[in-house]
C-alpha cells in the first residue's frame, strides 16, 4: 500500500468540499497539538440531516483527504452519523499505509464533526 | 577526507538502509546520533563498575562515584567553566531551566519582569510563564526582526530595574541564529538582572568559553551531543548558586536532615537530589572526549561549510522558502524551510521514502511559528558526520517534492 495513495493525493489537490458557509447551522474547529494542523468545519442542517457541509484547514495531505472524504460519506445523513465513524471507518476510505504517528491527521476531522454536531439529536 | 567522511564510520547506525536508501540522517538538531565510543563507555559501565554513586563504601561504589565525578570534571573542562562545583547533572535541557525557573521563580514579587525571546524552544518559554503565574510577575518578550534576528534596541527599552532574568537561546533551533550571548549578559547584569542561556543547540556545535561568557545559568542537553537521552547540564556561576535555595529535595542533596529541617548539601550535590544518570553520565564524559578530539573550532567549520552548501542548493530549488539568517556564519547547524504547497509533514514523510530524516512541524517554537507566519516547517540539520554527498541528496529529493503529491 501507497504512503499516499491516489484517494489522497486526488483529494489533496482537488478537494470537493473545501470552502466555507455563509450562516451555517454548525461549526466546530480544532488544533492537532502534535503538528499545530488546524481544521474547522462548518455545516447547515434540514430535517436533522447534514444538508450542506465545508471545511476549511492548515493541513498536510493526509488530513485533508480524510476530512473531504468523511464530510463526503457525511453529506445527507442523519446527524449521529459522525458519532458512529471511527478511526478504520476513515482509514477504509484513504486507502493507504497511515503511520501511527499520522493517525491524529486522519482523525482531527472527525472530532471536529463529532463536536460541531453534538447535542444535534436532540434538536431534530 | 573531510570531517563527515571521516567519522561516519564511527556511528553504527548510519549504516542503516530506511526505505531501501542507506539513511541520510539529518535531525541532529531533534537528537543526535551516538558514536561507538558513547554506545560503548555506557555498556562497559554497567558490565564492569555499576552500583549506587556516593553512598556505597564498597568497590563497584566507590568506581560509580569515580566515572560519575569524572563525568562532571570532563564536562567542565569541555564547556570551559571555572569549577566543578558549577556543573550540575539534570536529564535535560528542559530540567535545568525549570530547576532554574522554580528556584529563582519563589524570590520573585509581584510586578517583577522576566524577558525572553520570540525565538525561544517552548522548554526556556513554558515554565517562565508558570513562574510569573505563580508570583504575579510579568513576563516580556524580545521580539524578531529582520532575518530572524533578536531586536537588540528593543531589548533595551525591556530592560529595566524591576528585570530579574532574561532567559534566551544561544542559537535558535528552528533559525539557526546564534545569538550574541555576551552583551544580551551584559545588558542583563547592568540592570541587575540574572542571565540564563538555553544552550541545546550550542554546545554540540561550537566551541565554549562558559567562564568568558558571563552567563548565570547555561543549560544544555547529552543527547543532542552526541551523549546519552536522559542527561544534560546546568551550569551556575558559582556565586549566584551559592545564593540560591536548591529547587527540589530528597537524598543526596542533603548533609544532616532533623525531623523539621534540613542542612543542604554542598555545591553542585544540592541541586542533585535522588539518583542522577550515572551511566548517562558515563556516556557524555564519552562524547566530551569525542568532540573534544575532533576539535570544536573544526566541528563548527565543517558544520557551516555544510550550513552554506545547504542554503546555496536549497535557495536555488523554486518554491522554497528558506527561514533564518543567510549568512552561514551567522548560524548555528539547522536550515528550516518550506516547500510552496506542501505541508511540512507531507514533505518529511515523502523525504524518509527516500531515507532522509528531518524534521517537520513547530519545532516547539510555536510563538515563533507565528512571528513568522507559518504553520510549520521543515528542518535540516547536521552533526559532525554529514557528508556534502548528503546535503546533494536532500537538494535532489526536496527539488521532486512537489510532483510527488
Amino acid at each position: 500500500m501507497a504512503l499516499y495513495s491516489d484517494v489522497i493525493r486526488e483529494r489533496f489537490r482537488r478537494p470537493r468540499f473545501r470552502g466555507a458557509i455563509e450562516r451555517p447551522d454548525v461549526a466546530h474547529e480544532d488544533v492537532n497539538p502534535l503538528c499545530g494542523d488546524r481544521v474547522r468545519i462548518q455545516g447547515r442542517l434540514a430535517e436533522g440531516r447534514l444538508a450542506e457541509a465545508r471545511w476549511t484547514g492548515d493541513c498536510c495531505a493526509i488530513c485533508a483527504a480524510s476530512a473531504d472524504l468523511l464530510l463526503e460519506a457525511a453529506l445527507g445523513q442523519p446527524v449521529g452519523f459522525a458519532q458512529g465513524q471511527t478511526p478504520s471507518s476513515l482509514l477504509e476510505r484513504l486507502d493507504s499505509d497511515i503511520r501511527p504517528s499520522r493517525m491524529k491527521c486522519v482523525t482531527l476531522p472527525l472530532t471536529v464533526l463529532q463536536d460541531a454536531l453534538s447535542g444535534q439529536e436532540v434538536t431534530r | 577526507m573531510n570531517m563527515g567522511e571521516k567519522t561516519r564510520r564511527d556511528f553504527p547506525i548510519l549504516s542503516r538502509i530506511v526505505n531501501g536508501h542507506p539513511l541520510v540522517y539529518l535531525d541532529s538538531a531533534a537528537s543526535s546520533q551516538k558514536p561507538a565510543a558513547v554506545i560503548e563507555a555506557v555498556s562497559r559501565y554497567y558490565e564492569t563498575s555499576h552500583a549506587n554513586v556516593h553512598r556505597s563504601i564498597h568497590t563497584l561504589g566507590e568506581e560509580a562515584t569515580e566515572r560519575y565525578e569524572a563525568a562532571r570534571d570532563a564536562v567542565r573542562a569541555f564547556v570551559g567553566a571555572r569549577s566543578r562545583e558549577e556543573i550540575i547533572f539534570t536529564r535535560g535541557t528542559t530540567e535545568g531551566v525549570n530547576l532554574v525557573a522554580q528556584a529563582v521563580g519563589r524570590t520573585l514579587t509581584p510586578g517583577d519582569e522576566i524577558i525572553v525571546t520570540e525565538l525561544e524552544h517552548h522548554s526556556n518559554l513554558i515554565p517562565w510563564q508558570m513562574a510569573c503565574r505563580d508570583r504575579g510577575a510579568v513576563l516580556r518578550a524580545v521580539p524578531v526582526v529582520g532575518e530572524g534576528y533578536l531586536d537588540l534596541e528593543a531589548f533595551d527599552r525591556l530592560l529595566s530595574p524591576r528585570t530579574r532574568v532574561v532567559a534566551f537561546a544561544h542559537v535558535s533551533n528552528v533559525l539557526g541564529t546564534i545569538n550574541p550571548v555576551s552583551q544580551i549578559v551584559e545588558r542583563a547584569h547592568r540592570v541587575g538582572a540574572l542571565a540564563l542561556v538555553d544552550g541545546a543547540q550550542a554546545v554540540p556545535h561550537l566551541p565554549l568559553d562558559l567562564a568568558a561568557l558571563g552567563a548565570d545559568f547555561y543549560a544544555f542537553s547529552g543527547h543532542k551531543m552526541l551523549g546519552p537521552t536522559g542527561i544534560g547540564v546546568l551550569y551556575g556561576r558559582r556565586e549566584v548558586l551559592e545564593k540560591l535555595e536548591p529547587a527540589w529535595g530528597g537524598g543526596e542533596m542533603i548533609k544532616e536532615v532533623w525531623i523539621d529541617r534540613a542542612q543542604w548539601n554542598d555545591l553542585p550535590w544540592r541541586f542533585e537530589p535522588g539518583t542522577p544518570p550515572i551511566a548517562e553520565a558515563v556516556g557524555l564524559h564519552a562524547a566530551c572526549e569525542y568532540l573534544g578530539k575532533l576539535g570544536m573550532s573544526e566541528v563548527l567549520a565543517h558544520e557551516q561549510a555544510r550550513v552554506a552548501q545547504c542554503l546555496d542548493a536549497l535557495g536555488r530549488i523554486a518554491g522554497v522558502t528558506i527561514y533564518g539568517p543567510r549568512n552561514p556564519e551567522m548560524k548555528g547547524a539547522v536550515v528550516a524551510f518550506n516547500v510552496e504547497g506542501l505541508h511540512p509533514h507531507d514533505g518529511a514523510a515523502l523525504l524518509d521514502q527516500q531515507g532522509i530524516a528531518v524534521r517537520a512541524g513547530f519545532h516547539c517554537a510555536q510563538p515563533l511559528m507565528r512571528r513568522l507566519g507559518v504553520a510549520g516547517t521543515l528542518r535540516a540539520s547536521f552533526s559532525v558526520h554529514t557528508t556534502s554527498g548528503e546535503i546533494e541528496r536532500l537538494a535532489a529529493a526536496v527539488a521532486t517534492l512537489r510532483s510527488k503529491l
